[in-house]
């Protein structure tokens, strides 16, 4: 049965992940969230490993919690899954020579649905700072540790790029995080 | 070389030295395809940018798809979206078997209490970039802006509505719109 989710679950997050990259997260959450695969932290920490390691964000999240949820099988039915959609679609798009998108209907509806993918990552990335830096969201208090930790490395990375044309690479915004993690909380 | 092992040599090629995943990938994939392979020409690599814009799934599958199709029919594309997709599934299954046992070290798992903090500022960034190249257009900014406030409003609610809800809305809305304006424009986008 949990295989079936998987694969539905995957399916959904293929096929509704326009843009790519980050966009996947917040459908990944919410599936993960709601048949309760991982728990937030967890997700959240393997954002961060997926950032780190090579391949498209979307096939290392969905192998990662098809691995934990029916080991190997698992992994292949949610990374078959995530790819199938687009690879599908693709096809379709060669076949059509592109006509299919050039379909102004198409083009009405994807007018609404791209700025809306914009505004669902947005809200996305501002949830999980604000649930970091509060100790419990919404209802908790402001974690200081946390917040300063937020603040110091958001003005590293957005401020590196007053430095250098394209500032520090993702990778090493995280390789930071991870420095003052262990600075910050200790090595013990 | 058979074309199609070809095919999925370079994709899993591409597949396994792209870090960050998206759009880091397409400078990879235009070099490897249209520079040294040939197997697509520039403007066919824009065009492939484009349609992925427009298409949901992984950008890098999207192109594997299409270029493998392009050279090898059904084969080809099935041969360079494996080959894409194969270095990602073994390096995370293998760290999926460990990963648990390796945040019980302490010092990892302090490490990981910074990462977190993190992923937010990368996540909101990736939205931040898409604003800047979005085409300004009231009905666009408006959808952004309320999209935000409705998923901001959900996960701290804990609203049962989830993202593909908002999608489809905003899908409709973009049709609505397209139609009451009386299709006179030509251009929806």
């Amino acid at each position: 049965m949990n295989l079936l989710n998987l694969l539905i679950g995957f399916l959904k997050v293929g096929l509704f992940a326009f843009g790519g990259g980050y966009a996947a997260v917040p459908l990944i959450r919410d599936v993960v969230m709601s048949y309760g695969w991982l728990d937030p932290d967890m997700l959240t920490n393997m954002i961060a490993v997926s950032e780190s390691t090579p391949g498209p964000i979307m096939i290392n999240l969905a192998t990662y919690v098809g691995s934990t949820q029916g080991n190997i099988i698992g992994a292949l039915i949610a990374t078959l899954a995530v790819i199938l959609p687009s690879f599908i679609i693709i096809l379709i798009i060669v076949k059509l020579e592109k006509k299919l998108l050039k379909n102004r209907y198409i083009q009405a509806a994807l007018s609404g649905v791209k700025p809306c993918v914009i505004g669902i990552i947005g809200a996305t990335g501002a949830y999980m700072i604000l649930q970091h830096i509060f100790t419990a969201f919404p209802g908790g208090t402001v974690d200081a540790t946390a917040a300063a930790v937020t603040a110091a490395l958001a003005m590293i990375y957005f401020g590196s790029r007053k430095v250098t044309k394209r500032g520090i690479p993702p990778i090493l915004l995280i390789g930071t995080a991870a420095l003052a993690g262990v600075l910050v909380y200790g090595v013990q | 070389m058979n074309r199609t092992m070809d095919l999925f040599l370079t994709f899993a090629k591409i597949g396994l030295f792209t870090f960050g995943g998206g759009y880091a990938m397409i400078p990879l994939i235009e070099d490897n395809c249209v520079t040294r392979k040939q197997w697509i020409s520039h403007d066919e690599m824009m065009n492939i940018t484009v349609i992925s814009e427009s298409t949901p799934g992984p950008i890098a599958i999207n192109c594997a798809t299409y270029i493998g199709y392009k050279q090898k029919g059904i084969g080809g594309a099935v041969a360079a979206t494996i080959g894409m997709a194969l270095p990602s599934f073994c390096i995370i299954f293998l760290i999926s078997l460990f990963l648990d046992r390796f945040l019980e070290i302490r010092w990892i798992a302090n490490a990981f209490r910074g990462i977190k903090l993190a992923v937010g500022i990368l996540i909101l960034d990736a939205a931040i970039r898409m604003i800047r190249k979005m085409p300004k257009k009231p009905l666009a900014v408006t959808i952004t802006a309320c999209s935000f406030a409705a998923m901001l409003l959900i996960s701290i609610f804990s609203v049962r509505v989830t993202s593909i809800t908002l999608m489809l809305t905003a899908g409709l809305i973009g049709l609505t719109v397209y139609l009451i304006s009386g299709r006179k424009e030509g251009d929806a986008g």
